[in-house]
């Protein structure tokens, strides 16, 4: 009981910082905010996988799935309710989850993170080929409205962030349950020894299965906001080198932590944003290079800053 | 039959093509344990070295001795592993080999990040051009169909090379030390042997083979920025399906890839772009690990 | 209890941290100065043949644009008197962070106007974007009809011509010289690019010949860069014509490849874009190829003469030892266009700069001069130009030691672009209603 009330004052806390600070922001770190956000949600889904050992370089497809899903059902079924948005494209990622987890629940390691990038790929290049979804050139996506209400200009750009720290709260504080239950326990098991928690009796297939579900929905709900924010979606969402982004922010915050995701993902929007005003020519360098001293210096990620590891040997 | 045998040319010139861009690749994985995402960015130093050699080796009487153009291509690739081998084997990789083979993708994912810009601050945006080895040889012709011979060639140094790695880890000494460094990293050093001169060797050795890729390369395109990009999916495929560290996997993977995607492209055009993956696909699901696999041995 | 709340105190503390540094740095902005923001590939596959040749060619107008050195009418200094001030930004990076990029460029760095876009991505994605901010943007190099046939925008124009006056132009210059063709194949590049060129071709040449056949048609992945079996495939099926929109890296390899193997021997090459690998090719390009440059651009423009031509033609080969390919030429464009939009719009507004709406509601419907001959907004609503073009033959000069175009038609700008209220393939396809050649 008292790790569920730690939980609650630390999320009504986060949420009162985050609309604090949306409404002192300027317009483009909104913007920007929002994005880091959204899609730290899609580097949360690679944590809860890498907590029992798995590394998914194929989050690309679910962000693309919840991507599509906003501008196809604004432009084909008129839908722009961000709530129902939000709704279908949890079920779609859902279902695919639940068709592809099972399979990719067999393999470990690299080869796991090949096929989650070959499905991934595989989806990039239906895509390009679909020219009535727009081929490579995509789609545009209409702006959001709220439950009647459809805001323009600022007023939008706050009602996104307002609607994307709900989220993150929400699902931040509903994962930090999760971590601590007996699923969640397992699953830092199954990274540390396999064939033991199988001998005790646990199932290590249903945890990985269960775990790309949960990895699934949540790249779908960051692929939605993101896609909804930006106002438009197209088949790059699920090429290689933007799963490879998402990895990279979860390895960045390590899976000790869950606001050191969301501070990660703030921290490469940012070092983006200015690297190519800065570098044009040479951003991807600085890029690098960043990663290079981040991979050395923090070797349990950004959260290792504030979490010390409890348990003892691996 | 005459379209049979244009897609067999077709497919084993792509293949042996694959093969010699993926097979740096695989060993490196197979002995150091690290996939190694530059490979691409080296390959694409390889063909930028190769342009720049080529070029001055024409500029300063190679016209009296063409084919020593050949020799110049090699020697650029050799020169290129002997450089960057050592930096980044020793500088940087060696820090990681004790953690997950996942860290050690994102390490070379940084320095790909890092080489592509470096590459471009050493040899400008603008493409260069080395294509005189590539007319030397003149036009074959094969089937009902003109070919170059410099392809041809391509694949007999393939052949020769993937030939040459395999007798030197299978039948020569130096070569099986490295395969029980492969097998058992520790056993190997309780029992004398230097692991890190045969990381250092294995390492070269891939960057060698990757930037001679690069070379054999070089005459057929442009070199310009962003070749390496689209290399490494392509390789990556083709180690996948013939199995992680697996040379005679990598030139079965290659000349299965190659033959598939020559089929599709003169029968299914459509498909040229899934192809690929959809060969890793349906191998994987029947050999979750590849084709050739080495048992691997696991603590409990 | 204190653990965990400690723990998202000091994260989020450092989050606004790094955000408050950001945000301190933010540049100011002048009131002396015009400051556009031009957004163009420094990096990647189009880098060399077309963000960079750009970029070039606008550094060096902007310059002269500031010192007063381009003949009348565009003889005042920077735009209208105030000085340009560009800031760069790298198109790659794909359209979700090319909406990003426009949005610091427009409230982060306070930019006046945008000027930018190679890739159609960028070009689709973005002007919804600057209808958001009321921001005034400009395209000025991707080819899709799509941005205006089926959108409509307020403060988005683009001022070159979009790419169906391409394919259209290639097929009709089959007919003006009398080539035969029987059949013909293509290789395009497997996007929206090469797909809707090659869709442009065929139903061009199904008007204009319409005894020709379509054979084989292959889409190599963009950058594949190997195009050994594509060119086994075309040559297994003998057509007369070979079509091709591929362009830089990918369209030097496939020369390469495809010569060295006597292609251009055996069927006519035509290239929809080709002009701008001229440069590097050289005396590797062979003689007899069809190419065009989409629009009065390179070569064709340098044979035809003029004061402004020549003028950069000179300026810019001074500067960078090479000559001019497309891409300058419709940064030029794009930059004389804004150059007469702002002017306008201070004579209206009693000379001060103006602001997003008054550069609008100026350059709606406006024409003017530029080295690629006159440009009208005279297509959707007055927001997308049109432009004439020039098709031409490769030649290469021995004597004078260069590549050169003979055999060039030029067409005007209403013979093949479409008029204002139809869709480029549906004109097309009911054979030209309308259209004005001389």
């Amino acid at each position: 009981m008292k790790a569920l009330s730690d939980i609650r004052v630390a999320s009504l806390l986060a949420l009162a910082l985050l609309i604090g600070g949306g409404l002192a922001l300027p317009d483009w770190a909104l913007f920007l905010m929002t994005i880091g956000l959204a899609k730290a949600l899609v580097s949360l889904g690679i944590v809860v996988q890498m907590r029992a050992g798995l590394v998914s370089f194929g989050q690309g497809l679910f962000f693309c799935i919840g991507a599509y899903v906003a501008g196809l059902m604004a432009n084909f079924a008129g839908l722009t309710d961000i709530f129902v948005l939000t709704g279908i494209s949890v079920l779609a990622c859902l279902a695919i989850g639940g068709i592809f987890g099972p399979l990719l629940a067999n393999y470990r390691g690299i080869f796991f993170a090949m096929l989650s990038l070959s499905l991934s790929m595989i989806l990039y290049g239906i895509l390009s080929k679909m020219n009535s979804l727009g081929g490579t050139d995509g789609l545009n996506v209409a702006a959001p409205t709220f439950a009647g209400y459809a805001p323009e200009g600022r007023a939008l750009s706050l009602s996104l962030y307002l609607y994307t720290s709900f989220i993150v709260v929400a699902i931040g504080a509903i994962l930090r349950t999760g971590f601590d239950s007996q699923h969640g326990l397992v699953s830092l098991a199954v990274r540390s020894n396999e064939l033991r928690v199988e001998y005790l009796g646990a199932s290590v297939r249903r945890t990985n299965a269960i775990n790309y579900v949960i990895s699934a929905m949540l790249g779908g709900i960051g692929g939605v906001i993101t896609g909804l924010a930006i106002g438009h979606v197209d088949p790059e969402y699920a090429y290689w080198t933007t799963s490879g982004e998402f990895v990279f922010v979860a390895i960045l915050a390590g899976y000790l932590s869950i606001p050191a995701v969301f501070v990660a993902s703030i921290i490469l929007e940012l070092v983006r944003s200015f690297s190519n005003l800065y570098f044009p020519n040479t951003w991807q360098m600085v890029l690098g290079v960043f990663l290079l001293v981040i991979i050395l210096t923090l070797p349990n990620g950004l959260g290792s800053l504030f979490h010390r590891r409890r348990e003892g040997g691996s | 039959m005459d379209l049979f045998l244009v897609i067999l040319v077709d497919g084993l010139i792509y293949g042996a093509w694959l093969f010699i861009v993926s097979v740096g690749l695989t060993l490196v994985f197979g002995v150091l344990g690290i996939l190694n995402l530059a490979h691409g960015s080296l390959y694409a130093i390889g063909a930028y070295s190769t342009a720049t050699a080529v070029g001055i080796y024409f500029a300063y009487g190679g016209d009296a001795f063409p084919l020593g153009s050949y020799a110049v291509m090699a020697l650029a690739a050799l020169l290129v592993a002997v450089v960057i081998a050592p930096l980044l084997e020793r500088g940087l990789l060696r820090h990681f080999y004790h953690r997950d083979e996942v860290i050690g993708v994102l390490v070379t994912y940084g320095v790909f990040l890092i080489l592509e810009d470096a590459i471009k601050l050493i040899w400008g945006v603008d493409p260069l051009f080395v294509y005189e080895p590539y007319d030397l040889l003149g036009m074959v012709e094969a089937g009902p169909l003109f070919y170059v011979a410099y392809d041809f060639l391509v694949i007999a140094v393939s052949a020769v090379a993937g030939f040459a790695v395999w007798y030197f880890l299978n039948r020569t000494r130096r070569g099986k030390v490295m395969l029980a460094v492969i097998h058992d990293r520790e056993m190997s050093q309780t029992m004398g042997v230097n692991v890190d001169k045969v990381f250092l060797l294995a390492f070269g050795a891939g960057v060698f083979l990757a930037a001679f890729g690069g070379a054999l390369t070089a005459p057929m395109i442009s070199v310009s920025p962003g070749i390496g990009v689209n290399v490494i999916i392509v390789a990556f495929a083709v180690i996948i399906i013939g199995g992680l560290g697996s040379i005679e996997g990598a030139a079965l993977g290659a000349v299965m890839v190659g033959i598939s995607r020559a089929a599709s492209v003169h029968l299914m055009p459509e498909l040229e772009l899934f192809i690929i993956y959809f060969v890793m696909a349906v191998v994987l699901i029947f050999r979750p690990e590849g084709i050739f696999v080495r048992t691997q041995t696991r603590k409990i | 209890m204190r653990s965990s709340v400690k723990r998202l105190v000091s994260a989020t503390a450092a989050a606004a941290l790094s955000l408050g540094i950001a945000a301190g740095a933010q540049a100011a902005s002048h009131s002396e100065t015009f400051k556009i923001g031009v957004v163009t590939f420094l990096s990647g596959g189009a880098a060399e043949s077309f963000g960079v040749p750009a970029w070039n060619g606008g550094k060096l107008m902007i310059d002269m644009l500031n010192k007063g050195e381009l003949p009348a009418p565009y003889d005042q200094k920077g735009f209208g008197g105030l000085m340009i001030e560009a800031i760069e930004i790298d198109e790659a990076g794909g359209a979700t962070k090319q909406v990003q990029e426009f949005r610091n460029l427009v409230q982060r760095e306070k930019v006046d106007a945008v000027l930018g876009y190679v890739s159609s991505g960028d070009c689709l994605a973005v002007p919804p974007v600057a209808e958001e901010l009321k921001a005034f943007l400009v395209l000025y190099d991707c080819g899709t009809p799509r941005v205006f046939e089926e959108g409509s925008y307020n403060y988005v124009f683009r001022t070159a011509a979009h790419a169906a006056m391409d394919n259209i132009s290639l097929a009709k210059y089959m007919t003006s010289r009398g080539i035969k063709v029987g059949s013909f194949a293509g290789v395009n590049q497997d996007y929206a690019w090469g797909h809707d060129s090659w869709a442009d071709f065929v139903a061009s040449m199904g008007i204009l010949m319409p005894d020709a056949k379509a054979t084989t048609s292959l889409f190599p992945k963009i950058f594949a860069g190997q195009y050994g079996t594509e060119i086994s495939a075309v040559m297994r099926e003998k057509p007369d014509l070979l079509h091709s929109s591929l362009w830089g890296g990918d369209l030097q390899a496939f020369m390469l490849q495809a010569s060295a193997r006597g292609i251009h021997k055996r069927m006519q090459v035509a290239l929809a874009a080709g002009d701008h690998v001229i440069p590097q090719l050289g005396q590797k390009m062979p003689d007899g190829i069809i190419l065009g440059a989409r629009g009065m651009n390179g070569l064709a423009a340098h044979a035809k003469g003029g004061e402004l031509v020549d003028l950069l033609w000179d300026r810019y080969k001074a500067e960078y030892g090479v000559f001019p390919v497309q891409a300058p030429f419709r940064m030029w464009q794009g930059l004389l266009g804004v150059k007469t939009a702002v002017e306008a719009a201070m004579k209206a507004n009693g000379g001060k700069k103006p602001t997003a709406e008054q550069m609008a509601a100026a350059m709606k419907g406006q024409t003017w001069e530029a080295p690629s001959g006159t440009i009208t907004m005279a297509l959707g609503n007055g927001h997308q130009a049109i432009q004439p073009n020039a098709i031409g033959t490769t030649k290469w000069d021995e004597a004078a030691g260069e590549m050169t175009l003979v055999d060039v038609e030029y067409y005007d700008a209403e013979c093949v672009n479409p008029p204002n209220g139809i869709k480029a393939v549906d004109w097309i396809k009911a054979g030209f209603p309308g259209a004005k050649c001389n």
